[in-house]
């Protein structure tokens, strides 16, 4: 990458950024919005600063309870789509019932799950599993099932048997629907336990900005928004540069 | 090898009644109308496919499943895109028995069997790049080393020039027969371009519309190794007028 191109990746999001909040300061202090409806970014900043131990010990539990659901749903995603993509009667039977599910609003299943297994940890490691599996299974259903039948040709003329076509063609072929799904339903799972812990957690951050809104300190709400918002562009950016690496050849790098 | 069958796809009749016997060494184009049932005949040569009557025999034994004495080219290269070209080679290698088994102990020998291989049709310099940096041309070129590099008795080819511009396809031709003599392995080309299949092969066979049947056999008695000029002598130019005139009878019968 040379210097234009460092500039134009790393330095345009951050200049946007700035401007972001710059607009914003100047909007709360020119329009004397009270600090109770929107504060200012600097007040957003100090509260930040304020109750940064403990902000950074619930956004740790916010991060463990969604990487885990996130593991959950990629192992379950990958077997499940890979299952639904090779064979099609199994697509057809199951895809509709993947859809249903897809469009229960997660929010509706936390108090089962808080039935089932109690508060804390447990739903909102569930509540982020089952938010991001759906664009797991769906995408590396559609990379396995749209795969050439030109390619199995070419393996089948050879010989291969099912497993070895899928070893050899289905499984690479499938890899950049799987790291586009990742980047979308990692930032889904946080989605996920930060909707569970606002209802049914005493930690983590969804927690952390539940209790500071009913003392109506807003800025340390938006501190909360703040960090989730910035732990959901790392991880993008993890699996981003993941795919970028295993998957070049699909990119034409 | 001989192979006599009647097939039937679904419910379309793709081939009726074809009846072919190839020696072994043989060179054999297949030629005919598009449409025709030219791949249909090549898939179930290779096993791909099977009959709905009748048997397709290689070496004796009727054919029941995919062939693993068979390298097949096709149409369009179908390069892994994921794979280097030399991966691309050597695909073959990791599912054929005994080469899987072998492969895994001698890799480095097999690699340069296959670099040799990509010498040989001039892809030397090429063999670490992917395929979407190569021409058209050095594609197929690639996908028939693939097909040959685990030393098949049987080549079967279907169409593997047909979408390259001509001047590359000539090139081909003369890389192709000398890989054949080389090989002396028995080929099966199916085609629609006249001047491929009389320059290439030792019989041609006309093909007529759907459903494809055999309708006329012509030997093709140039000496080997054959040069492009073959192409421009009277013998060569009256083969090519009578299988034309053939193919524009079956074209137009009802």
């Amino acid at each position: 990458m040379n210097t234009r191109e460092r500039l134009i990746n790393y330095g345009l999001p951050a200049l946007a950024l700035l401007g972001l909040f710059l607009l914003w300061e100047w909007a709360s202090f020119q329009f004397k919005i009270p600090r109770f409806i929107l504060p200012a970014p600097s007040v957003v900043a100090r509260s930040l600063w304020q109750w940064r131990s403990a902000i950074l010990g619930h956004a740790a539990q916010t991060l463990y309870t969604t990487l885990v659901g996130f593991g959950i749903a990629v192992g379950f995603g990958l077997l499940l789509g890979w299952l639904v993509g090779f064979s099609a009667l199994l697509y057809k039977a199951v895809y509709p019932i993947l859809i249903g599910f897809n469009s229960i609003p997660k929010v509706a299943i936390v108090p089962v799950l808080v039935i089932w297994f109690g508060i804390g940890t447990v739903p909102a490691v569930l509540t982020a599993f089952l938010i991001s599996f759906f664009p797991i299974v769906v995408n590396v259903a559609t990379g396995l099932a749209t795969l050439e039948p030109e390619l199995q040709d070419v393996l089948r003329s050879l010989g291969a048997g099912k497993l070895q076509i899928f070893r050899k063609v289905g499984l690479p072929r499938t890899l950049p629907y799987f790291f586009a799904s990742m980047k979308v339903a990692v930032t889904l799972a946080f989605v996920g336990s930060v909707i569970s812990e606002t209802v049914a957690s005493n930690r983590g951050v969804g927690y952390l900005m539940i209790a500071a809104s009913s003392r109506f300190d807003v800025p340390l709400v938006f501190a909360g928004l703040l960090v989730i918002a910035a732990l959901g562009v790392v991880l993008y950016a993890v699996f981003a540069i993941l795919e970028g690496r295993l998957t070049s050849w699909a990119y034409r790098r | 090898m001989g192979l006599t069958y009647r097939a039937k796809d679904g419910s379309t009749l793709a081939l009726e009644g074809v009846d072919l016997a190839v020696r072994p060494g043989e060179f054999v184009a297949v030629v005919g109308p598009s449409g025709c049932g030219k791949t249909t005949f090549l898939k179930l040569t290779s096993g791909l496919l099977l009959p709905t009557k009748g048997t397709v025999r290689v070496e004796g034994e009727p054919v029941r499943g995919p062939l693993k004495i068979v390298g097949m080219a096709f149409q369009n290269p179908t390069l892994l895109p994921w794979r280097t070209t030399l991966d691309n080679v050597l695909l073959p290698l990791e599912i054929v028995q005994p080469h899987r088994r072998l492969y895994r102990r001698n890799r480095a020998a097999y690699r340069e069997k296959a670099l040799d291989l990509l010498r040989s049709v001039g892809l030397e310099g090429f063999a670490r790049r992917h395929p979407w940096q190569l021409s058209g041309g050095m594609q197929q070129r690639a996908s028939l080393c693939r097909a040959l590099i685990h030393e098949p008795d049987i080549l079967l080819l279907d169409e593997p020039f047909g979408a390259l511009d001509a001047f590359t396809r000539e090139e081909l031709w003369l890389v192709l027969q000398k890989l054949c003599m080389e090989r002396k392995c028995t080929t099966v080309l199916v085609t629609h371009d006249l001047r491929e299949a009389i320059f290439l092969a030792d019989t041609v066979h006309v093909m007529s519309k759907r459903p494809g049947r055999l309708v006329a056999r012509r030997e093709v008695s140039f000496p080997r190794p054959r040069g492009l000029e073959v192409a421009f002598t009277p013998q060569f130019l009256d083969l090519y007028q009578g299988i034309r005139g053939l193919i524009g009878e079956v074209r137009e019968a009802p």
